[in-house]
């Protein structure tokens, strides 16, 4: 041994019994490094040794009895969602997924039992929830093929301290739900041990043999139980459509007489603020009218009269037009010309 | 066989904070069965030379559960080891090598073991306590 290492026992106290209330004073202990803590189950033991020169001078080690002390359970979840927004929906759309990070923030394994809820307030409409869906694959994306469908009380996620599962939320969006309007929705994740049980489940609560490895499973900070809000906001757009004719007489005037050419321009107009998908626009040639060869525009542009690759034709004396997506605070313009028989 | 001369006993207490209701809190001894992350835990020593003669080069050591965190002792003659007893001293003098190959100051989490070394030896009927204290991970 180094000669500096000899240190002076400088406080042993002889004989005295161990203090069963030692002070009101405040003591400073570090937090715990990890987040769930050392495992529910571990057994915790203690002995030292202690050596020592004997009479004869020979060296004798001794060792101490030991102290088996085992860690409990402690039962924690967090859910935080996982979206990186308000989810964008359409009226009347179907399954459409918020989706939340659940979290054993525990030190036991442990099942959660998960539950929506869409009676919220501050929202403009309630989302009806269709079915909860486990992310099988661990990717964080909806796979309708692959993911598995929750079952409460049959398939509850079963996490090890620290683990994480992502969890979708299927809702119905309501069909009249205007543009703008927000509909809320909370995900409550609660450790199984916890569901059912009488009273108010409060950290400290103590559940006897409940936990992992056999001791105690004791409620955490987070009273077992965690939640958060998804956000589904709707997004539609309207159309509506103006026309209006121009007429130029064969003399110069704006008469409605025969050999007249009539100018009509129709606009489309979409307002909110989403986005119009497979926008048509089909206007038929008036009776005592002829469709002048050739005239048909959009947005200035002229289109060919026959079905091929561009966006319009005249068919069946009919004047279509196809305006795919269009986003809100757009208009479309088309023109065609007649002329009177 | 003369190892029968001393003891040496460990106990482990947890400190709870209690509040006594009127704004005051005093911080009680249990003797537990069980833990959970957090606990802050107490652990004494007492040795006691039962033997006749003196017990000279008297020395106890005790190895940190892996599952508890060194949090001090209030012995100033505790000398701490980071590296499984290879290198004891003071936590001040001791580094921790890290994976990148960088020295870092040790930290009290980094404690592996704890022994305290007696100067003088231990008289016939002698005894005492040492304590450090631990917190579970």
């Amino acid at each position: 041994m180094h000669k500096n290492s000899q240190w002076l026992i400088a406080n042993v106290e002889l004989a005295r019994v161990v203090p069963l209330v030692i002070a009101t004073a405040s003591i400073a202990f570090a937090t715990p490094v990890q987040a769930a803590g050392t495992v529910a189950g571990t057994t915790i033991s203690n002995t030292a040794t202690a050596t020592y020169d004997d009479p004869s001078g020979t060296p004798t080690t001794l060792p101490s009895n030991r102290v088996d002390i085992l860690v409990d359970e402690v039962l924690d979840v967090t859910v935080v969602s996982a979206d990186p927004g308000n989810v964008v929906v359409a009226p009347g759309s179907t399954n459409q997924a918020v989706s939340f990070t659940v979290t054993n923030t525990g030190n036991g394994s442990e099942a959660f039992a998960l539950n929506p809820t869409t009676a919220i307030g501050g929202d403009q409409f309630d989302p009806t929830t269709t079915s909860i869906v486990l992310d099988t694959n661990n990717n964080g994306i909806y796979d309708p093929t692959i993911d598995t469908v929750y079952v409460p009380g049959s398939n509850d996620p079963v996490l090890a301290p620290d683990a994480s599962v992502t969890v979708f939320v299927l809702s119905t969006i309501p069909g009249g739900a205007p543009d703008l309007d927000r509909g809320f929705l909370d995900l409550t994740a609660v450790a199984r041990t916890v569901v059912g049980a009488p009273g108010p489940v409060v950290p400290g609560r103590v559940f006897a043999g409940d936990g992992q490895g056999g001791g105690d499973a004791i409620v955490g900070t987070t009273s077992a139980d965690g939640v958060d809000r998804g956000t589904y906001l709707v997004q539609t757009a309207t159309v509506s459509f103006v026309k209006s004719a121009a007429i130029v007489d064969p003399f110069g005037g704006s008469k409605s007489v025969p050999g007249s050419i009539i100018t009509y321009t129709l606009v489309a107009n979409v307002s909110g603020t989403g986005t119009l998908t497979n926008l048509k626009l089909g206007d038929a040639v008036p009776t005592n009218t002829t469709y002048e060869a050739g005239t048909i525009t959009l947005q200035g542009a002229t289109l060919t009269d026959v079905v091929d690759a561009d966006a319009g034709e005249i068919a069946t004396n009919t004047v279509a037009v196809r305006l795919g997506s269009v986003a809100g605070g757009q208009t479309r313009t088309v023109t065609f010309k007649v002329k009177i028989n | 066989m003369a190892s029968q001369s001393v003891s040496l006993s460990s106990e482990v207490f947890l400190e709870k904070a209690i509040s006594d209701g009127n704004g005051q809190v005093k911080i009680v001894l249990y003797e537990p069965k069980i833990v959970t992350p957090g606990d802050k835990l107490i652990f004494f020593l007492k040795y006691h030379n039962v033997g006749a003669a003196p017990a000279a080069n008297f020395v106890v050591t005790n190895p940190l559960p892996g599952a508890i965190a060194f949090q001090g002792s209030n012995d100033a003659a505790a000398e701490l080891s980071v590296d499984n007893g290879r290198n004891w001293g003071f936590l001040a003098a001791l580094k921790i090598h890290e994976v990148n190959g960088a020295w870092r100051p040790a930290r009290m989490e980094d404690v592996t073991h704890v022994r305290w070394t007696m100067r003088s030896p231990i008289p016939a009927g002698g005894q005492g306590k040492l304590s450090f204290r631990g917190i579970v991970r």
